[in-house]
């Protein structure tokens, strides 16, 4: 008894299908078209409420451009070696595949460890002050509140003050879509990953069936794009001035 | 390899019984599953209605209590949209774009199936909460920060928030497979501008699900993020801008209300010309007029928001945007008129239904054109006018299309025709009840009638009106308890039909009634618009008859699935579950059951990607 999927354009006979491209591939591309007003709702919502936090921390308080910098860069590095397994794919060297797969993976995966140590770190934040070589103008708005707790009695003063989705809006804002942008990332990490041990399977990724890989990379470079955007709307313009 | 390896039971095989229906994957059959759910949600909203309507009969009266009737108008409007109008709309999606474009199936048929259980699920979600602790009780739009912790404790509004959740993943997963379909699975010749009316009609709805879905996904997220985390994104005392969820949810809402009346747009726009006998007048205009109002549905939200005060400017310009979408629902109105002008009408009960919706429809349209003047908005803004235009809209058009839509293609679905004499009773009660039921309410909003009050007092002038509104709403339920009088006897003992019994226009009528299981037995080839039309009228042989040539033992289809259902278990278990939570090792409120869900859904997941498939070589799908 046959079980292919309902011809025209079952399978993967693309000449079967009105457009020439694949089912597969469109709906990816439709997908893609709805997750961009996903993401799209919640910057909005990030924008709606920037600087509107009542309490601190801010997010000059708690960004640190540098980490997230390196972070972006890796993610970047994963959509290139996306491109050289899908071009080695196609070249029809499977090993080469497996190697830019992995390793799109690994950077992936890295992106996420950046991510996991981002958060604890803004978890954990706490305000140092040292009254010693006390510079107001250095201290953010947030530091300055607590300027008082120099009395003169002591040289040092932090505080434990944190910054949790339930702290204030800019908490709430920033860890629920980047946290859902890191759920992407995870999902595709374990899509590439059980594409790598699909490929072992005999037929299972060929240089001629690559559809899968094409459309897990068009998922792939979709959500570097997206963090892109994250990255320059609310770490660039939440840290340098001119942009609120 | 060996996560291949999984003994995985084989693909179900049972041609007929229970087991059949819910491991189907055949278009046909999840159609009418849809059709079949959407109908009993519908007459539960129903009976909602009249519940509010008999309290609203008199003056003062005590027949519910207040908290009562808010859930009652609350569970009507969420009822009507997301678990009548829509699934039914996607009825007839199921069942009539694959026979439309000439395809064998949709694009993704386990899928599709996963669509129909993921719909009863989130129904059930909502549905069960008039007995979970009470209904939600804040309105269909269910604004923040009212549906706030804070203002809202209950349990309503978690169950509101988690069924739109789900019927939200099972709207955008048809909608995907109906887009995917219509652009990729037309038969050969099927150019854009070939396709019927209603199949473009679809694809443009679908669209508009694609794109107005994620908004309020997000919307719910964050209100659930609110209610269940503690979250600020809707706390105003945390700074919270309230206006926020407005936005959000009518960005979504506007183009929500023309994924409702665009389907009927299209059932109306076959119906016409086949009980006409002329082709549709303006067939491009009618499809460039239905693209413009899905681009503009998107420029007009802020109307709903008129008297929250955006200021002059943005009202004046969302003001303009809402009086241009008039333009473009003009166009059509004009073009189905001119259909049927010097046309030899025969009048039965499918092409009633569509001369009503035209009607109706208009009536609708003239008093939204009323709302979109924003001074005029403020005075009607929260009253009963506000009610009777979107019922003319809703009811008028959508649901008197859905009707008509059901007449037209029911002999197709089961081989009978719906009882006619019955039909055209059915049709002047639905049509004089609906007029008794809505028309005073346009009276009562602009004397002054708040909506969603449980009660007003004697004296206020609104006495009379109500008592016919009841009346008239009587009338209609009678209507609609003819029609399921119909439906029940013809399924089983109604007149036969052949395989084309209205002289249809497109491929649907070139097959056999019901269809085989495989539709088409050779795929046609399509020389033009109205390609059944032609092959009957100038003998351009475009569609092979059915049954020839091929053999149908050589037609490869998709064999049912189980774990489009066990996804969709979990996916109900799941969203149920993060109501239940219990304090583990330490960690507080874990949601024990929901973890179970998401494990049956990943079970799902998994056993539905690596499901044995045909060919050796066919990797299996990941969707």
């Amino acid at each position: 008894m046959a079980h292919a999927e309902a011809a025209p354009g079952g399978g993967h006979d693309v000449h079967d299908t009105t457009t020439g491209l694949s089912h597969k591939k469109l709906l990816m591309w439709a997908f893609l078209g709805s997750d961009c007003m996903f993401f799209g709702a919640l910057i909005a919502t990030y924008m709606v409420h920037k600087n509107g936090s009542l309490v601190g921390p801010f997010p000059e308080d708690v960004f640190d451009i540098l980490t997230t910098s390196t972070s972006t860069f890796v993610l970047l590095m994963s959509s290139m070696s996306m491109v050289l397994a899908y071009n080695a794919l196609t070249r029809g060297s499977l090993r080469g595949f497996r190697i830019w797969l992995l390793s799109t993976c690994v950077l992936g995966a890295t992106f996420l460890a950046f991510q996991v140590f981002e958060f604890n770190e803004f978890v954990n934040y706490h305000v140092e002050i040292d009254c010693v070589n006390l510079n107001v103008e250095k201290l953010t708005d947030f530091e300055k509140t607590f300027i008082d707790r120099c009395d003169g009695t002591v040289d040092h003063v932090e505080i434990e003050t944190g910054l949790t989705p339930r702290t204030n809006l800019f908490g709430t804002t920033f860890f629920v879509l980047t946290g859902f942008h890191g759920g992407h990332v995870t999902i595709g990490v374990i899509w590439l990953l059980s594409m790598y041990f699909y490929s072992f399977k005999k037929n299972g990724i060929t240089s001629r069936h690559h559809e899968e890989v094409d459309v897990a990379a068009l998922y792939w470079h979709f959500v570097d794009v997206v963090w892109i955007i994250i990255f320059t709307v609310i770490y660039l313009f939440g840290v340098f001035p001119g942009f609120d | 390899m060996t996560t291949l390896s999984i003994p995985l039971p084989k693909r179900p095989t049972h041609p007929t019984g229970v087991w059949d229906w819910v491991t189907t994957i055949d278009h046909k059959k999840i159609g009418i599953l849809y059709g079949v759910t959407a109908f009993i949600m519908f007459v539960t909203g129903g009976i909602e209605a009249l519940v509010m309507r008999a309290q609203l009969a008199s003056p003062e009266a005590a027949l519910v209590s207040p908290e009562v009737f808010n859930q009652l108008f609350t569970m009507h409007a969420t009822t009507m949209i997301f678990l009548g109008v829509m699934p039914m709309g996607a009825a007839f999606f199921n069942y009539i774009i694959p026979l439309q474009i000439g395809a064998r199936d949709v694009a993704f048929p386990r899928l599709n199936a996963f669509s129909f259980w993921t719909f009863l699920a989130g129904a059930l979600i909502l549905k069960l909460s008039w007995f979970m602790g009470g209904a939600p009780n804040a309105g269909w739009f269910g604004y923040a920060p009212i549906t706030g912790l804070a203002y809202n404790p209950g349990h309503g509004i978690d169950f509101w928030v988690l069924s739109l959740q789900v019927l939200g993943i099972a709207s955008l997963a048809a909608a995907f497979n109906f887009v995917v379909t219509i652009i990729n699975m037309r038969a050969p010749g099927m150019t854009l501008m070939r396709m019927p009316l209603f199949t473009w009609m679809t694809l443009i709805t679908a669209f508009l699900i694609i794109l107005a879905f994620p908004v309020i996904t997000v919307a719910l997220i964050e209100l659930l993020f609110d209610r269940f985390y503690e979250t600020n994104f809707f706390v105003t005392t945390a700074g919270a801008n309230p206006l926020l969820w407005q936005h959000l949810f009518w960005i979504f809402g506007h183009p929500e209300v023309y994924i409702l009346i665009l389907p009927a747009m299209g059932i109306v726009s076959e119906i016409l010309p086949t009980f006409a006998k002329k082709p549709l007048f303006g067939y491009p205009v009618i499809v460039l007029s239905g693209i413009i109002i899905g681009f503009l549905g998107w420029m007009v939200w802020s109307h709903h928001m008129f008297t929250v005060g955006l200021g002059p400017v943005a009202n004046s310009v969302f003001a303009i945007t809402t009086m241009a979408i008039a333009v473009p629902t003009g166009i059509k109105i004009f073009s189905w008129i001119a259909t049927m002008w010097g046309g030899s009408l025969i009048f039965k009960t499918p092409m009633l239904f569509s001369i009503g919706f035209i009607a109706l429809f208009i009536v609708g349209g003239l008093s939204g054109v009323m709302h979109s003047s924003a001074a005029s908005d403020a005075q009607q803004q929260d009253t009963y006018f506000v009610v009777a235009h979107l019922h003319y809209v809703l009811f008028g058009g959508a649901i008197f299309a859905i009707f008509g839509g059901i007449y037209y293609w029911f002999p197709k679905m089961f081989g009978r025709f719906l009882n006619e004499r019955m039909g055209q009773i059915n049709f002047w009660l639905m049509f004089i009840g609906m007029n008794l039921t809505f028309f005073p309410m346009h009276f009562l909003g602009l004397d002054g009638m708040p909506r969603r009050i449980y009660t007003y007092a004697e004296g206020m002038g609104w006495d009379f009106w109500n008592i016919i509104s009841t009346v008239g709403s009587f009338t209609l339920a009678l209507g609609i308890l003819v029609f399921i009088v119909n439906f029940i006897k013809s399924v089983r003992s109604g007149e036969i039909a052949g395989a084309d019994p209205w002289d249809g226009r497109t491929l649907e009528w070139s097959i056999p009634s019901p269809p085989p299981v495989y539709n088409f037995a050779q795929i046609p080839i399509v020389h033009d618009r109205d390609a059944w039309w032609a092959q009957k009228r100038e003998g351009i042989p475009a569609v092979p008859v059915a049954g020839s040539s091929e053999d149908e033992h050589d037609i490869h289809l998709p064999q049912a699935s189980y774990w489009p259902l066990v996804t969709s278990i979990g996916l109900f278990i799941g969203a149920y579950g993060l109501l239940f939570t219990i304090d583990i090792a330490g960690i507080s409120r874990v949601p024990v059951v929901a973890v179970i869900g998401g494990a049956i859904t990943m079970v799902g997941i998994v056993a539905w990607a690596l499901e044995p498939v045909n060919e050796p070589d066919e990797s299996p799908e990941h969707y």
